[in-house]
């Protein structure tokens, strides 16, 4: 899996490419945690490039969304491929985290 | 089907049937009405026992030998050792033969004592070692379950091989398991028996579990319902994190639910209660508003996180508001103070303010702040990131004392797979003495309970029938306690004062009795196929009290949030101390009054006052009491496998 970081003016962008799983998921963690700690807790999980995802990879999303609530900030996803939208499924994670389009449109509330 | 299976069917039909037409006969044609008191109780204990025999058949009924699995071992795997209060050198021995485990692998230490010279210890042997993170700082521990939850995180092996402390693996045990995962795509569990080599022959306190760790597990894996027994088992990893996130989600779907529930509530009251204040009580209304709206997105399908995350901006926007114009107010009042010229300190010339009417202010009655307040802390409880635990997921089911039986029945619920690989693979130590035994089995049976009364698998969702009633079964063997009780007065009250539970000790008696009584013995017999399982039988009516007391305590900890003083079995050998009769003064009881009874009912047979049969039938019962029951004795003398050894080598 690679893990590409970008910082924008309003959130920042975290985007795994390839396979999200138990061996990538502390890696995810990590670096949502430094993107909090460097004050951009407003972050867009962009999935657009992962290919797959597994219940370890969601926990990694569910460890991130309270780090960056925590900080007043929120975790927010995007254009997730129909692989990972059936694992949000499977899961019921669904219910809880919206998968927006794009990137742009998921801090579209400002 | 083998032979064996055909004949196992045909035995355990025929029990069942010969048990329905002795309990029906009981029910119909036997029951002594002018002794209700006893022949109730009596009749009610033997349709209990009749559910058991059921049961049982029903187990055993698609017993399952697997020959091991077909693909080849494959995958990553971390070995988790859990310890928590056990000898560094006991833990190190387990770490040193689990690093020798053939198959590639991780070892890690999972300390929950946080001991520093554990740490030293596994560090020095190259050993993985983790402790709970800072999360857990003043948050619920979940015993071991918290400790495997938080070692989860920690690790990224695809399949989790769990150790007791005291638990030798064998070097293969990887390889004879991990094909199961291969063969099957929806396996997530592969369990092998627990053997104990501190045991000898004897075995006084009844610590290898052969028929559990053999036929019975055999027969629940027939239904796909094999158990986890906590260790010495192999689990694959996004099985547990698939539960820990669907849990999750049903947690936080639940909380938010009834939070919003009791925010409306609580908003309309101080919105009535706030009439002299306008703002404030339009404010409230449209907060009102606000989140009734919030939970019919909820309703409709919105994702929680964002209906809260938009929530909590209205309530924040709203109560700044609020307090801006608390504020605003508070600067008026404080200009009108400010024109009063009696108000001013004559020596300092600074305004006296009374500091005690500001606190007031603040507090619930006098100020809007606090209604506001009040929602503001309804509101952190919305929070998606479950802040009452440390970590929003936990894989490992924390609703009981016995984690694994619950984390099986979840996966199970689920739709995973479960195997029971028959071969020993690991071997362990057994408690020493009878106190570490009774709280062992007291907890197992609590846990046990605890799962019955949150989660019923009778009701629970997603389990198959078979699977319902392998979890229920298990959990109605642990009623005997109250069963045992009746069985052991029953005669005794017949021997001591003749009176009778049954009309008559007739040949219908005998006629009905004998052959289900016989055949349930029988199928005993094939289906242990040579275990030994007296010691079992023995235990199961001697640890009445321990059954009695499991129910009892673990109904008032799921219905009265009692604690269940939850005790760690010690695995390091016997404690000290003088005999522990207070922990059997009931069995013992029990045995002084059988053989009262038994001299009692001898001497009224020599007197001609008592009935031949009657008393006859009877004494064989309480002989069959006291042999069972004696095995109380036996462990409350015994002293542990190496001075057991001696004795029987007749050493000094």
């Amino acid at each position: 899996m690679n893990l590409n970081v970008s910082t924008h003016a309003h959130h920042a962008v975290v985007r795994p490419e390839g396979r999200l799983t138990a061996s990538g998921a502390p890696r995810l963690k990590q670096a949502i945690k430094k993107l909090i700690d460097d004050g951009h807790p407003r972050i867009v999980v962009d999935l657009a490039q992962t290919e797959f995802i597994d219940s370890s990879g969601l926990g990694a999303l569910i460890g991130g969304l309270k780090a960056a609530r925590l900080a007043e900030g929120d975790l927010r996803l995007a254009a997730a491929s129909d692989s990972v939208k059936s694992v949000l499924k499977l899961t019921s994670l669904d219910r809880v985290l919206r998968d927006h389009p794009t990137v742009e449109e998921a801090f579209g509330d400002g | 089907m083998s032979r064996r299976l055909i004949l196992i069917r045909v035995v355990a039909v025929l029990a069942v049937l010969t048990g329905i037409n002795y309990v029906t006969w009981r029910w119909m044609d036997s029951l002594n009405w002018e002794a209700w008191w006893i022949a109730v109780p009596l009749v009610i204990a033997e349709t209990y026992s009749l559910v058991d025999t059921f049961l049982f058949a029903i187990t055993m009924w698609r017993a399952k030998e697997r020959e091991g699995p077909e693909s080849a071992p494959a995958g990553t795997v971390d070995v988790f050792i859990t310890t928590y209060n056990e000898p560094v050198e006991m833990v190190m021995a387990t770490a040193r033969a689990a690093k020798l485990i053939a198959y590639p692998h991780e070892t890690y230490v999972l300390d929950d004592g946080n001991r520093p010279e554990m740490a030293a210890a596994a560090r020095a042997e190259g050993l993985g070692y983790i402790t709970r993170s800072e999360d857990w700082t003043d948050k619920p521990r979940h015993a071991k379950a918290g400790n495997l939850n938080n070692a989860l995180f920690e690790t990224d092996g695809e399949f989790l091989l769990i150790l007791d402390a005291d638990q030798i693996p064998d070097p293969l045990i990887l390889h004879r398991t991990l094909g199961y995962f291969g063969d099957d795509e929806q396996v997530a569990l592969v369990q092998t028996p627990q053997w104990f080599i501190n045991v000898d022959e004897a075995d006084p306190l009844g610590s290898q579990a052969p028929l559990f760790y053999g036929p019975i597990q055999q027969g629940k894996d027939g239904w796909n319902a094999a158990f986890f027994c906590g260790s010495n088992a192999v689990l694959r990893r996004d099985a547990l994190m698939q539960l820990g996130i669907v849990g999750y989600v049903r947690n936080l779907q639940d909380s938010t639910e009834r939070t919003l529930r009791a925010a409306e509530k609580l908003l309309a009251r101080e919105a009535r209660r706030s009439q002299s204040v306008p703002e404030l009580q339009t404010e409230l209304k449209d907060l009102r508003i606000e989140v009734a709206q919030a939970r019919a997105a909820i309703t409709s399908g919105e994702p929680i996180a964002d209906v809260t995350y938009q929530l909590h901006a209205t309530i924040n926007a709203s109560s700044s508001r609020l307090v801006k114009h608390d504020m605003d107010m508070m600067a008026e009042d404080l200009a009108a103070i400010n024109a009063l010229p009696v108000q001013r300190d004559a020596e300092l010339g600074a305004l006296v303010i009374d500091q005690v009417g500001l606190d007031a202010l603040t507090t619930r009655e006098l100020s809007p702040l606090a209604a506001v307040k009040s929602v503001g802390a309804l509101v952190d409880a919305l929070r998606v990131d479950r802040p009452d635990e440390a970590q929003p997921i936990q894989p490992l089911a924390t609703i009981s004392v016995t984690e694994d039986m619950a984390t099986a029945m979840q996966l199970h619920s689920m739709g995973w797979r479960s195997v029971y690989h028959h071969e020993i693979l690991a071997r362990g130590l057994a408690p020493e003495d009878l106190q570490t035994m009774l709280k062992q089995r007291l907890r197992w049976a609590q846990g046990t309970m605890q799962v019955l009364l949150r989660d019923n698998p009778l009701a629970k969702r997603g389990l198959s029938a078979g699977q319902r009633l392998m979890y229920f079964g298990t959990m109605w063997s642990y009623l005997a306690g109250f069963a045992a009780i009746v069985y052991l007065s029953a005669p005794v009250i017949y021997l001591m004062f003749g009176v009778m539970p049954v009309n008559a000790w007739s040949g219908d008696f005998f006629a009905r009795f004998l052959p289900y009584f016989l055949i349930n013995q029988l199928m005993f017999l094939i289906v242990a196929r040579g275990i030994r399982t007296w010691r079992g039988q023995q235990y199961s009516l001697a640890l009445f009290p321990v059954w009695i007391r499991a129910c009892t305590s673990s109904f008032a900890n799921v219905v009265f949030k009692k604690p269940l003083s939850f005790v760690v079995t010690r695995k390091d050998g016997r404690q000290d101390g003088a005999l522990p009769l207070r922990e059997v003064w009931p069995q013992l009881t029990a045995i002084v009054l059988l053989i009262l009874a038994l001299i009692t009912g001898i001497i009224r047979v020599l007197l001609g006052t008592a009935d031949g049969t009657g008393t006859l039938v009877n004494t064989v019962w309480v002989v069959y009491s006291l042999a069972a029951l004696s095995i109380v004795i036996q462990a409350l003398r015994y002293k542990g496998p190496a001075a057991h050894a001696e004795e029987a080598e007749g050493a000094p």
